[in-house]
């Protein structure tokens, strides 16, 4: 009967476009889904598979090698469960960690002052400046991130291009210095990471109504009323994505502290780098790594929980 | 009197009671927003200012003298450098064309089926995509050692093309979930198979999101330096050939390629949103989807 070939028609298309979630298009749909799943598996093996070859085995590998014992001299290490690589690795390096996660906080708190008055402004006001701005914000990031840490190294030199001249004018004293101390390892952090505050920032800001500002003046709201009690709960979500995305990568940083601090400023990731690269100290290189690692998936999980998963791709994504 | 103009724009949205001046209050966030901008800026400047600056040694100093343009002859002047050059350009080309494909089929997939492991597969790229360098970075040098395979320029491009993938995938899924997929069966209906409505109709249509996710993988390849650090071994990279040289003083000739790099990367970026905005804003969205990922992940 062409009037149930029709409705079949309907049915498929319906299937397809996605919109079978009202009505009851069983047979098509589980004819779709069947044959559909069967392509998307094909589709997605080659990459699929790669990806667990470089991501997921290495994570695992990593676990493993982190409970491995002995010595490079003494016949290379083998796997015996040595979860004393945990204790010493922490215990030899809680200063690094609690370092790393002290600089690592303090920047955050920076980027957000400084990026969310920023992302604000562009959000609410630029108007069809708005990419063009966003735009420049990016232009920077052409330039390897070493280089420009290498930059700030000029820049924050003793006689360098800052200081010198202040220094020449007097305002600040001869022996004022701010390279391989703390400040400037803060400060590199700040510098490096504030795009990565500044973008989930001016995502959720622009998502907002600006019709709920306007509704909470009309309700008598003054203007920073209406910023406390409308704007900042609803940027929330942005907030929490800027300082997961600073925070948790910050904190293995080790080129800002190793360009641009000295060895009073030595932080975890540095750690982890000299005991993989100089010392071959592989496991405990690994059982930090591993630290590292499973602090930054408590903070996703909790982080993909709010969200969703693939909110939340495209909130790290923003 | 253009100010005129704009009160009456406006005032077809809601009328005012009252033209109000500007307070001096209203400039503080945009000259803060422009400040700001500057400061991000600033060291890509310096770069630039130091390529031209006319010191008596072969190692950078802090202060600069204007101006000589003799870093900029001398350029190839260091064979190290060179040969770090080399390399990067060779680890991105590959990678970048190998990570675009094995993406770009993910991000197909994630855009348009149904099936089940979608969420575990979204999630296993958020990770990838969040997960700090550091950590990828020990965990693959961890494979390499346990498998006792020769560190080198193999390990760099296997890597890389890991890294890359997932920012490709969601850079075209992005663009895929933004298609409107009556066209396809449309195609259908006008008796193409299902091949052939792929192949002339969706491939055009995402093919911008493809090619934003190439650029986007090529880039963080030529500008990754954790990873590269951890797996190169001996082989360098521009980035952690710089980065090896900060310990005895980083030669001009670093902010001669730094700046070309830059232009180079800032017109390629410059057309391909010129050119995508000109197609669809939708496809430009997808590549700021993908911008943003990259700066996201902090790379």
């Amino acid at each position: 009967m062409p009037q149930d070939q029709a409705k079949d028609l309907a049915l498929v298309t319906a299937a397809a476009v996605g919109q079978s979630g009202d009505g009851p298009p069983k047979r098509a749909d589980q004819f779709l889904a069947k044959r559909r799943s069967r392509v998307a598996y094909g589709i997605l093996a080659p990459g699929g598979i790669y990806l667990m070859l470089a991501f997921i085995v290495p994570l695992i590998l990593v676990v493993y090698t982190s409970l491995q014992s002995g010595g490079l001299l003494s016949g290379g290490y083998q796997f015996n469960w040595a979860f004393e690589n945990y204790v010493d690795a922490f215990s030899s390096s809680k200063t690094f960690i609690a370092r790393a996660l002290l600089y690592s906080a303090l920047a955050t708190v920076l980027t957000i002052l400084l990026a969310y008055p920023m992302a604000y402004w562009i959000a609410f006001y630029a108007g069809r400046w708005k990419s063009t701005l966003f735009f420049l914000i990016l232009v920077p990031f052409f330039v390897s991130f070493v280089i420009r840490t290498v930059q700030w190294n000029f820049i924050l030199a003793d006689d360098g291009v800052l200081f010198g001249f202040l220094k020449d004018l007097g305002v600040l004293p001869d022996d004022f210095r701010v390279l391989a101390g703390p400040v400037a390892v803060v400060a590199g952090i700040t510098y490096n990471f504030l795009p990565f505050t500044a973008l989930p920032l001016y995502v959720a800001l622009d998502r907002i109504d600006k019709r709920l500002v306007e509704a909470a003046k009309d309700l008598y709201a003054t203007k920073f009323e209406a910023f406390r009690k409308v704007v900042l709960p609803l940027s929330f979500p942005g907030l929490f994505a800027a300082l997961v995305l600073t925070f948790v990568p910050a904190t293995g940083d080790y080129v800002n502290s190793s360009v641009l601090g000295s060895n009073r400023t030595t932080m975890v990731g540095q750690v982890i780098q000299t005991k993989f690269l100089t010392e071959g100290d592989y496991p405990e290189a690994a059982a930090l790594s591993v630290i590292l690692m499973i602090g930054m998936l408590v903070i996703a999980l909790a982080y993909a929980k709010v969200l969703g998963t693939e909110d939340s791709t495209l909130a790290a994504a923003a | 009197m253009s100010a005129v103009t704009i009160d009456r724009a406006e005032a077809v949205d809601r009328p005012p009671l009252r033209v109000k001046r500007k307070r001096w209050t209203a400039y503080i966030l945009p000259v803060f927003t422009i400040a700001m901008i500057i400061y991000l800026a600033f060291p890509v400047f310096v770069m630039i200012l130091f390529s031209f600056n006319d010191l008596l040694g072969e190692r950078q100093i802090a202060e600069f003298t204007c101006c000589t343009i003799r870093w900029w002859q001398d350029m190839f002047a260091i064979p190290n450098l060179n040969e770090a050059l080399r390399t990067s350009i060779l680890v991105a080309i590959p990678a970048s064309i190998i990570a675009t494909v094995l993406g770009a089929l993910i991000g197909l997939v994630l855009g348009r089926y149904q099936f089940s492991g979608r969420a575990v597969t979204n999630f296993v790229i958020f990770l990838a995509i969040a997960i700090p360098e550091i950590v990828l970075a020990s965990s693959l040098l961890s494979m390499f050692v346990l498998g006792k395979t020769p560190i080198g320029f193999g390990t760099i491009l296997f890597s890389h093309i890991g890294f890359a993938i997932a920012f490709v995938a969601i850079t075209v899924r992005a663009r895929v979930q933004g298609l409107d997929r009556s066209l396809e069966n449309a195609a259908q209906d006008l008796f193409a198979t299902p091949f052939q409505a792929f192949m002339r109709v969706t491939m055009p249509l995402i093919l911008p999101g493809v090619v934003a996710g190439f650029l986007l993988a090529f880039v963080l390849s030529l500008d990754d330096f954790v990873i590269t650090n951890f797996v190169g071994g001996p082989v360098n990279t521009f980035p952690t050939w710089v980065y090896g040289a900060t310990r005895i003083g980083v030669p001009p000739q670093v902010n001669v390629w730094g700046t070309i790099l830059f232009t180079a990367g800032l017109l390629t970026a410059g057309l391909n949103l010129v050119a995508s905005f000109r197609s669809s804003r939708k496809a430009a969205e997808g590549e700021v989807v993908g911008a943003k990922a990259a700066v996201g992940a902090g790379r």
